[in-house]
């Protein structure tokens, strides 16, 4: 299995996916490949499935029927091949920033000093050095999910999932993030699965954007913005492929916004 | 409160109530009301003397005896029926009617289980407390984030985790809420039963005090009692505070 090429190109494989709650059908037969090293966006209207999709992958909820495989291997629950991002970031209030970034690793039984180093190492790469001993009250909305993306990271999982990270954050503190993603995907290679509802987000950091159409969920297209990838952050904003591909993507999700 | 540009410490008010109680017990209105200071008077002189200090022990070893179990058993039950559904349907009829039942008819059925003794008083005091603490567990687990958990389960966390590292946690103002009142429900356990079986602690002391009409005694043994009561829910108010920053934030 190892050598085969599914396993080689694709990080994660979502396979004929259904998911019901009682007579609503969330998702239907979707399937998804997410290639590895790369960052793949689920963009849709609300309640699409996005997140729903997002938690299958991670383990948290069980399909109806199909299945994902991470890394050949098919997905029974949670697993430290993944690491997940959270809309609400999903701190600890009671513990420290140092703690938090380190839970983790606490949870699978890193002795408290390695731990520590590997969160200490974390905390300064997402640029909140100084705050190791700080509360989450204590931060702002945009420094409280550096800790959560710390957190993911300190595990070194192979893939990142990430639900509207971003959502709860103001817009600067959204563009900063954005562009610090970029070069989190260059540097680090993870491969990187992003749900939002941003048309402009999922254009600006995405290598593919899956778009899900609603009830029941299906991708319904897919696109790959490789054009303006290379063109560094200042001028992807004002490319004209950028905006032809925000437009379309809005083109086609329109009809089903309320 | 300020007064003329002063401002007046906390409970200074006492001092005024105080001062009306040495003023009617000078008035020699009734046998019943002897002047406050009187009462200090007593209170000193009998603070120290083997019947008091076994008294107080008595109730003290009862007191924290009950409340212990009270809150070993109530935090993990109440918890465990946060987290789950069919035990919360199971236990939580009888944790209300238990809750706001007059306990004090249950004591003559004890008195016949336990004994008259210190069992008894003990029982009695648990179950005084064990109720609200039970209550107040579940309701701080059942308002829990439920993205806590997700992160929880997410990276790997073993049941047992998730209960010491987030549940009882996230619980803990709550908990703590519930522990304070449950201490409180408890000194009117332990006294209500010392009361009942009248041959321990301040049982026996009040029974002695109150038919030899000695009422400096009585007095003194109840402003004890008093401040102790409340020193102990103001210690645990003091650590519910301390929680307090995050209680909001969960």
């Amino acid at each position: 299995m190892r050598d085969d090429e599914h396993d080689v190109e694709y990080a994660v494989s979502v396979r004929d996916v259904s998911k019901n709650y009682g007579d609503v059908e969330a998702l239907k037969d979707l399937s998804l490949d997410f290639p590895r090293g790369q960052l793949t966006s689920i963009l849709g209207p609300s309640g699409c499935g996005k997140t729903t999709l997002l938690k299958i992958i991670a383990g948290l909820l069980s399909p109806t029927s199909g299945e994902v495989e991470v890394n050949g291997k098919t997905v029974t629950g949670p697993g430290p091949d993944r690491a997940f991002v959270f809309q609400d970031f999903a701190l600890l209030p009671w513990a420290s920033v140092i703690r938090n970034v380190a839970f983790g690793l606490e949870l699978r039984g890193v002795a408290k000093s390695e731990r520590e180093s590997i969160a200490q190492k974390y905390i300064k790469n997402v640029g909140l050095s100084g705050f190791e001993n700080s509360f989450p009250h204590e931060l702002s909305g945009g420094m409280r999910q550096r800790v959560g993306l710390a957190r993911a990271l300190s595990v070194d999982a192979q893939v990142l999932l990430m639900d509207e990270p971003f959502s709860a954050v103001d817009e600067q503190t959204r563009r900063k993030f954005q562009e610090d993603l970029l070069s989190l995907v260059q540097q680090e290679s993870k491969t990187f699965i992003f749900v939002t509802h941003s048309i402009e987000e999922a254009v600006f950091v995405s290598d593919q954007i899956a778009i899900l159409l609603p009830r029941p969920s299906r991708v319904s297209e897919i696109i790959k913005p490789t054009g303006i990838r290379n063109k560094g952050t200042d001028n992807i904003r004002r490319d004209p492929e950028y905006l032809d591909i925000v437009d379309r993507i809005w083109a086609s999700l329109r009809s089903y916004v309320e | 409160m300020k007064v003329l540009g002063y401002r007046l410490p906390g409970m200074s008010s006492l001092l005024l109530w105080g001062l009306l109680w040495e003023i009617v017990g000078r008035l020699d209105v009734t046998f019943f009301i002897p002047p406050l200071s009187e009462v200090f008077q007593t209170l000193f002189s009998i603070i120290g003397t083997p019947a008091f200090v076994k008294a107080i022990s008595e109730t003290a070893y009862a007191f924290v005896v009950g409340v212990t179990s009270a809150i070993v058993i109530g935090v993990p039950v109440g918890i465990l029926m946060g987290k789950s559904r069919l035990l919360d349907e199971l236990l939580l009829p009888w944790v209300n009617i238990f809750l706001s039942a007059p306990l004090t008819a249950l004591v003559p059925v004890l008195m016949v289980l336990f004994g008259f003794g210190m069992k008894s008083i003990i029982i009695i005091t648990t179950l005084f407390a064990v109720w609200i603490i039970i209550l107040n567990s579940r309701a701080g687990v059942m308002q829990i984030n439920r993205s806590l958990v997700e992160m929880a389960h997410c990276f790997g966390a073993s049941p047992m985790d998730a209960f010491t590292k987030i549940y009882f946690w996230a619980a803990l103002p709550e908990i703590l809420g519930g522990v304070r009142i449950g201490v409180i429900r408890g000194v009117k356990g332990v006294i209500i039963g010392q009361l009942l079986i009248s041959i321990v602690g301040f049982g026996a002391l009040f029974e002695l005090y109150s038919a030899n009409f000695l009422m400096g005694h009585f007095w003194a043994v109840l402003i004890v009692l008093f401040a102790l009561a409340f020193t102990i829910s103001e210690f645990l108010a003091y650590l519910e505070r301390r929680v307090g920053y995050y209680a909001s934030k969960r």
